[in-house]
């Protein structure tokens, strides 16, 4: 089973043409077509195709007036051939016979916007599904929806090429076999289907972001996919309020990926960091994402970690931060999805709003718990808590067992540039 | 519509008091089985005699061997099964949760390959495709 990737290389404006036309129309017309062909493969095979022939096609005849429309009819009659051979799919006789009846009319593309949305939808619950493993649902979304090659998402994850290539042919594969839907969940099932899709999205931004292994603080691809991933979820469920939430702390943090590294890639804290630096369109996206989710007036963990983000954003922009409005959206979050992410969070929030023994006292049970043991950031607050309340000494402990639980050299570093810092006990 | 197979995986061992449990969920399964019939869903379905009852055949270099017992020994146990009519892996899903086994053990949902689904040069099906 083939396993291609994007175009390459075309010369000339034809060339450019077809890459403008591959990232804005890839999904969409590719959405469309697993609907006529129920096969993600046969799809795939067919857009591929379609944009192999236009290479070829434009620069003899010259670029046509829609794009889109010309790779949508190119990749129906390629569909049509595949199909023709691929006997074991479901369905197979009803569906090469409305694709014929589509390309006899001569229609160039679904004629309804909402059908092109609702294609995509379509596609992006199915790349969601919970039957597939999280793993699969990633790499399957940035493949199919954000139009990644395989070596890409091999990269992005860490993962040796043959290997990642095998997870997405995998998850086709169950896609075709076990028969998971192409459609939007209905009723009781879509709140809990959307909340997975948003979760798919957030991971593969923190992924990106937060770059837990290797050298590079933000694998910048992966932030830049996510987020087009969350405003195409936005423009999709423009009534979903943790859609927009998750846009909002998306870009927010990702307004700060320039400074958050200096220029020998050292890390900056968010205190430290040059704020000339920020992305100030990114911001500017970012609140207004926000403010439309608020006014939706349905809470969410999204929405609510957004909110910390920009108080913190304002806060350093301002040189002063409202840590005890922080540090309430913090308990808020810790009421709606406890995590020991968000309980260390909120007692630094704590500490720095009403003193570090305030902070410290929330710590204590964290510090007792053995499941955080080896969690690098929850020692790495107890130093700075501990630094603050003037225990050197415990300090300095407590940055040592941090640095030995990092798995990132930049962050390694800044730690043990805190640890240097101290005063000496 | 395509076929599915929901194994029944159920703990092996069961206290006295705990088998009473699963014999007063007799009506239940009833219940579930009888709305699967009358949907029009179910294909097949029945309990299964314990892994102590089972004999594993293995043909090598031409010769049968057999083995007193399960394919696998494992905590859970293969206790029974069903076969469904669905339209797709959602519905049998939401079926397999219905089902007793899914709150103390667990329920596999296996598509079974359509007969009719001949293999084509490039797309060799592997066993399981």
């Amino acid at each position: 089973m083939s396993d291609r990737d994007g175009p390459t290389a075309a010369p000339a404006d034809a060339g450019g043409a077809l890459v403008r036309a591959f990232r804005a129309e890839r999904a969409a017309v590719l959405a469309t077509l697993i609907r006529y062909t129920g096969d993600i493969q046969i799809a795939e095979d067919a857009v591929q195709d379609a944009f192999e022939s236009a290479i070829t096609a434009w620069q003899r005849d010259g670029v046509p007036d829609n794009p889109g429309a010309w790779i949508t009819v190119a990749a129906r009659r390629r569909a049509i051939d595949l199909l023709r051979r691929e006997r074991a799919v479901a369905g197979r006789a009803e569906r090469l016979a409305e694709l014929l009846r589509l390309d006899e009319r001569g229609q160039p593309a679904p004629s309804d916007p909402d059908e092109i949305v609702d294609d995509r939808l379509r596609l992006i619950f199915t790349c969601c599904h919970p039957a597939l493993e999280m793993p699969a649902r990633l790499a399957l979304t940035l493949r199919t929806l954000g139009g990644l090659t395989t070596g890409e998402i091999a990269r992005a994850f860490l993962v040796a090429e043959p290997t990642m290539g095998k997870r997405i042919v995998r998850a086709k594969r169950k896609i075709a076999d076990a028969h998971i839907p192409y459609r939007v969940p209905a009723g009781d099932e879509l709140p809990g289907r959307v909340r997975g899709v948003l979760r798919v999205v957030y991971l593969i931004f923190n992924e990106g972001y937060s770059a837990s292994e290797g050298d590079r603080l933000v694998r910048a691809e992966l932030c830049d996919e996510a987020i087009r991933l969350g405003r195409l979820l936005c423009e999709l469920m423009p009534d979903d309020a943790e859609a927009w939430g998750l846009l909002a702390l998306m870009v927010l943090h990702d307004a700060r990926r320039a400074a958050r590294t200096d220029g020998r890639g050292g890390y900056v804290a968010l205190p430290q960091q040059d704020t000339s630096r920020w992305d100030p369109d990114r911001i500017r996206e970012g609140l207004t994402a926000l403010n439309r989710a608020l006014r939706l007036g349905t809470p969410g963990q999204y929405q609510l970690q957004a909110a910390i983000t920009a108080l913190e954003l304002r806060g350093a922009d301002r040189g002063v931060t409202d840590w005890a409005r922080i540090a309430e959206l913090y308990a808020t979050l810790g009421r709606l999805s406890p995590s020991p992410v968000v309980e260390v969070n909120h007692a630094a929030a704590v500490g720095f709003a009403h003193g570090a023994e305030a902070g410290l006292e929330l710590l204590r049970p964290l510090l007792e718990a053995p499941a955080l043991e080896r969690y690098q950031p929850l020692h790495a607050t107890h130093a700075e808590l501990l630094r603050r309340a003037g225990d050197a000494a415990g300090a300095a402990r407590a940055y040592e067992r941090a640095i030995t639980l990092s798995a990132n050299t930049v962050e390694r570093a800044e730690l043990e540039r805190r640890l240097r810092a101290l005063p000496a006990a | 519509m395509p076929e599915y197979m929901l194994l029944l995986y159920a703990p092996a061992a069961d206290e006295p008091e705990r088998s009473e449990e699963r014999w007063a969920e007799l009506p239940l399964w009833r219940e579930v089985t009888e709305s699967l019939r009358e949907a029009g869903l179910l294909v097949a379905n029945a309990p299964l005699h314990p892994p102590t009852s089972a004999t594993t055949v293995r043909v090598r270099d031409g010769a049968t061997e057999l083995t007193d017992g399960p394919f696998a020994t494992t905590k859970e146990i293969l206790a029974g099964y069903y076969v469904l009519n669905c339209a797709d892996l959602d519905e049998a899903l939401r079926h397999a949760a219905r089902l007793p086994t899914a709150r103390y053990g667990s329920v596999e949902v296996r598509p079974i390959m359509d007969p009719g689904a001949v293999p084509t040069t490039g797309q060799a099906p592997a066993p399981g495709r």
